[in-house]
């Protein structure tokens, strides 16, 4: 009783938690496709994809730091690195840091260092705030499911 | 054609056969490792049989090694190491595969350029899976237009019965719902070779030489493309013991060829008139694709390119920026087993604007992206053709194509095809000249090293000129930088039966890579894996500096299997069928034999897939013929060259042989 209680308390913790995750624009509805990929035979998922994202991102992110440093700054270059960011971001359903990206391209369109600097730094704060995020939300869901629950997807589904 | 009984995909863990479109056989390749992972997880869901890469090089030397083994490709626009545009015209040119562009770029030209470049579809990222769902359709459509060209193109009676033949495969096909008709399940295996030979229409096999082809070719281009018959050309071909029926069948396939390839707007300019004058200078025993890539590379060691210039090339390797794509394109003619040159940055953009052709083909792109993207886009550059570039190198095939007084632009795409092929071979060459690789060309690195991996197909260097470059030999080629993420093995080369057991000299050239990543997929695949999804075989792609070898027409494709009937071929369809069977999870003995010859040969990088019937590839010699049990003469020749020749036309050859049904 009680860990069935707990159990579901925590579940709809989760609930609420995504919910708001999408409603303050932090996920989108990719996420909810991603939720519909994963199942009993493939539990970890979106972990996984989610961890990939951020492995990856870390590295674009990078990669951006230096390409926009060098004296002689090749903005295909760091074009092609948002672009890609944009990309995986906008596959994990990761919102605002896709909309950070869409901007960050125009300032490279420009060719404005400094906006692409200023960008870059949201970048890196818009990932780091949604990796906090997602962390919190894979912590939860190995609460729930230690505790013999399971993660109520369908409830998303709003 | 697999019998309808057959045609029906069967996984291990099932007991009901897979329906169409479920079974489907997708290429996914998108360097953005979260995407590819969650498009393959979606495509499964689909019940689609994926493979992904995350390179584009890795992608063509798949498509090259497996031919056959695929239904469509899903490729990404913006890749590093190739223009997702230019792959699409690589593999249109090359596989004739259904493309699917996605993009997180949803502007109105970049989605144009996918419809000029030839795509099928282009998907929005993120992609859902509702839009995966239907992808199978332009399997369908392509297929239907195919027969309607093929009955169009004016084939003379015994053409027509051949395609009649094939056409009932692909009927049979799409009427049982099965995408795996042709495939060559492990149960299927005998049947399909059984049927392949008696779909055929029984003739005696003809190996399509190189000398045979440019006969071919030249009594094609005398008569003019629009008024060779068979009949005709045969008469002036005047070989004996060829028969009117293996013209005209050989001449379905070119017309094909030819036709793909005068959709690509190749920039005539200056180009085409040296690259014919240099595919001429080459004459026959340049490969055509080894000089582009040698021409390509540009970056040739003075002596090397000495020597390509004394061979003919004429082309400057100035151009070293080559474009390989252009080989692509001719491979795709030919065999391009070899020289795939391989570009990895963005491969150089098409100079026709038309179809970037990803010379990538079947050579295992070892070059690595940096250099191949400045071969290619300095070839580019300099031809505004990529394969104006790769023509010119070589290509003594694509000379004989390109002298062909048909349009110019086919010419050209031959060439480039062929200089594709060349371009890559300078890498390669270099890296054989420079034992550490570094090769400063880049060519080198490319296809080359590509070629040499496997067994230095293709490489197509003209006998006096690949002697310089001991890359032919496989065992120069240092696996430098071999981009290629697949298997380093001779991606282009395909067909070429090493087998890594056998093939000591590939695992030399190879060198360094070693496979293995892509090689564990197999080996994942095979030990337990009940539902083997080629998935894990193809994702390795990536790790495995070599490219599987699998012998191409291991996957008998549909109608394409016929080439498969060979003993020797039987590589191929092993092959095919080991990618069946990792795909479907077989566990069968061949999944296990294939795993483990597949591990060899991914360790030699040379990407030999054999499967079963490894044991058939007794040498490097017979890299060739394993996989094509036709071209088993070719493939020998070419393996001798390999020592001490350039086996370009002959890859194209290898290639058209395999590329074609038999």
């Amino acid at each position: 009783m009680q860990a069935s209680m707990e159990v579901g308390l925590m579940q709809r913790q989760w609930v609420e938690y995504t919910k708001s995750l999408f409603m303050e624009g932090f996920l989108d509805s990719q996420f909810i496709e991603l939720q519909k990929l994963q199942d009993e035979g493939n539990p970890d998922f979106i972990v996984e994809v989610v961890s990939l994202f951020f492995e990856d991102s870390e590295r674009l992110l990078n990669d951006l730091t230096r390409a926009l440093e060098e004296p002689d700054v090749d903005f295909q270059k760091v074009d092609g690195h948002v672009h890609q960011l944009k990309g995986s971001s906008s596959s994990i359903g990761a919102q605002r840091v896709k909309n950070v990206c869409i901007t960050l391209r125009s300032f490279c369109e420009e060719q404005n260092i400094e906006g692409c600097l200023r960008y870059l730094q949201q970048l890196k704060q818009e990932t780091c705030l949604v990796k906090n995020k997602f962390e919190n939300l894979f912590r939860m869901e190995q609460q729930i499911v230690a505790a013999g629950g399971s993660i109520p997807t369908k409830e998303l589904l709003f | 054609m697999s019998t309808a009984s057959s045609s029906s995909v069967r996984k291990p863990s099932e007991s009901v056969p897979l329906q169409f479109p479920a079974g489907l056989r997708v290429l996914v390749v998108d360097d953005d490792p979260t995407c590819l992972m969650i498009l393959e997880k979606m495509l499964r869901i689909c019940r689609y049989e994926v493979t992904k890469c995350s390179r584009a090089e890795d992608a063509l030397s798949v498509l090259r090694r497996y031919k056959n083994g695929f239904d469509i490709v899903l490729s990404d626009v913006h890749m590093p190491d190739m223009d997702g545009f230019k792959l699409l015209e690589c593999i249109g040119l090359e596989m004739d595969l259904p493309v699917i562009m996605m993009s997180v770029d949803d502007g109105k030209n970049v989605v144009m350029k996918g419809v000029t470049h030839g795509a099928c579809d282009y998907l929005i990222k993120p992609v859902r899976i509702e839009a995966l769902k239907n992808i199978w359709q332009h399997v369908v459509r392509k297929r239907k237009n195919e027969w309607k060209d093929l009955e169009q193109s004016g084939v003379e009676d015994v053409d027509r019965q051949q395609k009649a033949n094939e056409e009932a495969d692909y009927s049979s096909s799409a009427n049982e719902g099965s995408w795996r008709n042709s495939k060559r399940r492990k149960e299927d295996i005998d049947d399909a070779e059984e049927r392949d030979d008696s779909s055929t229409l029984k003739k005696p096999r003809v190996v399509w030489s190189v000398e045979l082809h440019q006969q071919f070719v030249g009594a094609v281009n005398q008569l003019g493309i629009e008024k060779a018959v068979p009949k005709k050309i045969l008469e002036l071909m005047n070989v004996p013991g060829l028969t009117r029926e293996n013209v005209a069948s050989h001449l379905q396939k070119y017309r094909l060829y030819l036709r793909r390839v005068s959709g690509m707007t190749l920039q005539q300019s200056n180009l085409n008139n040296t690259f014919m004058s240099a595919q001429e200078a080459f004459g026959s025993t340049l490969n055509g694709l080894d000089l582009q890539t040698l021409a390509a590379a540009g970056q040739l060691q003075p002596q090397s390119l000495a020597t390509l210039q004394a061979a003919g090339f004429g082309r400057s390797t100035a151009k070293s920026g080559m474009p390989m794509p252009l080989v692509d394109q001719r491979n795709h003619f030919f065999s391009f087993e070899n020289p795939k040159l391989r570009f990895s940055d963005g491969q150089q953009p098409h100079l026709n604007g038309s179809k970037p052709m990803n010379l990538l083909h079947g050579i295992p792109t070892t070059m690595e992206p940096k250099q191949l993207a400045n071969l290619q886009q300095h070839s580019a550059q300099s031809h505004g053709n990529m394969t104006m570039q790769a023509s010119a190198q070589g290509g003594q095939t694509s000379s004989q194509l390109m002298q062909t007084p048909q349009p110019q632009a086919r010419s050209q795409i031959l060439n480039e095809c062929t200089a594709t092929s060349v371009t890559r071979l300078p890498p390669t060459i270099q890296q054989s000249i420079l034992p550490n690789g570094t090769a400063g060309s880049v060519l080198a690195r490319n296809e080359f090293t590509t070629n040499s991996r496997g067994g230095g197909y293709n490489l197509i260097s003209p006998a006096s000129t690949m002697s310089n470059f001991p890359m032919n030999q496989t065992a120069e080629l240092p696996g430098n930088s071999f981009p290629l993420q697949s298997t380093p093995g001779v991606s282009s080369i395909v067909p070429k039966g090493r087998f890594p057991d056998e093939v000591n000299s590939i695992s030399d050239i190879k060198g360094s890579e070693g496979f293995v990543p892509s090689y564990d997929m197999f080996r994942d695949l095979h030990p337990q894996k009940p539902d083997w999804d080629l998935q894990h075989v193809g994702v390795t792609f990536d790790a495995s500096q070599g490219s599987l070898d699998i012998p191409t027409a291991a996957f008998g494709h549909q109608g394409y299997a016929s080439s498969q009937q060979n003993g020797h071929n039987r590589h191929t369809s092993t092959v095919g069928k080991a990618m069946f069977l990792l795909e479907e999870g077989s566990d069968n003995g061949n999944a296990q034999s294939m795993g483990q010859q597949l591990n060899p040969l991914f360790d030699d990088g040379s990407v030999r897939v054999k499967m079963e019937r490894a044991s058939e590839t007794s040498s490097q010699t017979d890299l060739f013929s394993e996989h094509f049990g036709q071209e088993e003469d070719l493939m020998s020749a070419l393996l001798k060259q390999q020592q001490g020749s350039i086996a370009t036309a002959e890859s194209e050859l290898e290639w058209f042989h395999h590329n074609t049904p038999v």
